[in-house]
């Protein structure tokens, strides 16, 4: 069992103790239980697993961050992140088409790496949402 | 004097008055307490984000970037943020007050302004200052996307030299009753996280991991904790603009209050002297009949 806090600049999405976190890490999704090594890393745009401490598994959608492991805490600090339940799949999906459209334009005047971000971070959640679908089924 | 027909004009006039103040008042609390929700859902993360920053630094030892770079030149940016909407005491002339104090304090310096509301660009822009850019248009709202575009354009500017230093005048909320004007320097960035981990004797023995390198979190992490300082900046000024416009908006309602009180009272007196020498007409008229 750890401390496991999930912040971004809107609200504390998370401080609870948990079991495991599984967090989508630069270099591949990176597994952390109780008494992990120290670790600073970066968070790219992925699903983020919480074994609570009741064993219930909680999944969300973060859009790039970082992850601290020091003393059995764990904290990530998020630009953005939110659980599967609370995604809202109709406007995933408008921001996809929007985000798509303005890369496809690629006119020269809008800020392409900020485009494809969005693109990455809509298709993030949809998957997501769908593969939460799934599982209840 | 005023007449009894002028007086009645008055208290309607003021009563108006009151309602519209009362009206205002109100509105601010209800925005007040969003702006107060925003500064505290948003604390933890720039707490966290200082931790870690704290930590990185201490287990990375000395990094090297652009917003670090303590440079010799005199050439600063100043950021006053003002509100775009009057009616909220003396919220704004306080900023300019303190904004003018500080260019006159430091004579050596070439300072340039970077105005944020309609206030600040209204009130500076028929003075002799520099003024390097202007924002308007948050009216009381928090907006990331424009908070983003600030942080943006004020980093480009310090790091291509267009300007040395960057310092904010904000009026910093400290409580529903309480506001303070604050001076803070935003870039380079004041290494302040680091006298944190010495003051908390942070166990140095810890090997961190770093995924990928520490270089590279600093780079990814640095302009998120440049935004997270205007954000800051930002939202407090903006809780402190409602704050402000709250209670000056209470105390004219209560001046209004005040105010009709003593014109009733002054109606009274004049409705009563007119009953009077009313009667005393009558009365002298019937005696002269008599006679």
């Amino acid at each position: 069992m750890f401390k496991l806090s999930i912040v971004s600049p809107e609200r504390v999405l998370y401080e609870d103790d948990v079991e495991s976190l599984v967090a989508p890490g630069i270099d591949g999704y990176l597994g952390i239980l109780s008494n992990h090594a120290p670790l600073i890393t970066s968070l790219v745009t992925g699903r983020i697993e919480i074994r609570d401490a009741h064993k219930i598994e909680k999944i969300a959608a973060i859009s790039q961050g970082f992850l601290e492991v020091s003393g059995n805490t764990a904290t990530i600090l998020a630009d953005a992140v939110e659980f599967v339940e609370e995604i809202d799949l109709s406007r995933a999906e408008s921001a996809l088409k929007r985000a798509e459209e303005r890369v496809n334009m690629d006119s020269g005047d809008i800020d392409l790496p900020r485009a494809r971000n969005a693109l990455i971070r809509a298709r993030n959640r949809i998957k997501l949402v769908k593969q939460f679908k799934q599982m209840k089924k | 004097m005023l007449s009894l027909r002028d007086i009645r004009k008055r208290i309607r006039a003021v009563e108006s008055t009151k309602q519209i103040t009362k009206t205002m008042e109100m509105v601010a609390a209800a925005r007040l307490r969003k702006a107060q929700q925003q500064i505290e859902s948003f604390r933890p993360y720039a707490r966290k984000m200082q931790e870690m920053l704290a930590h990185l630094s201490e287990a990375s030892g000395a990094v090297e970037h652009p917003y670090f770079e303590q440079r010799e030149g005199n050439k600063v940016a100043l950021v006053v943020i003002s509100s775009d909407r009057g009616l909220c005491g003396s919220y704004n002339s306080n900023i300019f007050r303190r904004t003018n104090l500080w260019v006159a304090d430091h004579p050596d310096l070439d300072v340039g302004l970077i105005l944020i509301g309609k206030k600040a660009i209204n009130f500076y822009k028929r003075r002799d200052y520099k003024i390097l850019g202007s924002y308007r248009d948050f009216d009381g709202k928090f907006d990331i996307g424009k908070v983003r575009q600030i942080t943006n354009d004020l980093s480009e500017m310090f790091i291509s030299g267009d300007v040395d230093r960057i310092v904010f005048i904000y009026t910093a909320f400290l409580s529903m009753a309480s506001f303070r004007i604050t001076e803070t320097q935003f870039l380079p960035i004041r290494a302040e996280f680091e006298e944190a981990v010495e003051k908390e004797e942070y166990a140095a023995a810890k090997e961190y991991i770093f995924e990928p390198d520490p270089e590279t979190i600093f780079k990814q992490l640095l302009p998120s904790y440049a935004l997270v300082l205007v954000q800051m900046a930002v939202a407090d000024a903006i809780a402190s603009e409602h704050g402000t416009r709250m209670l000056a908006m209470g105390s004219a309602t209560k001046n209004a209050g005040e105010m009709i009180e003593q014109l009733t009272l002054q109606r009274n007196k004049a409705r009563q002297a007119s009953i009077t020498s009313e009667l005393l007409e009558i009365v002298s008229g019937a005696e002269a009949l008599n006679k």
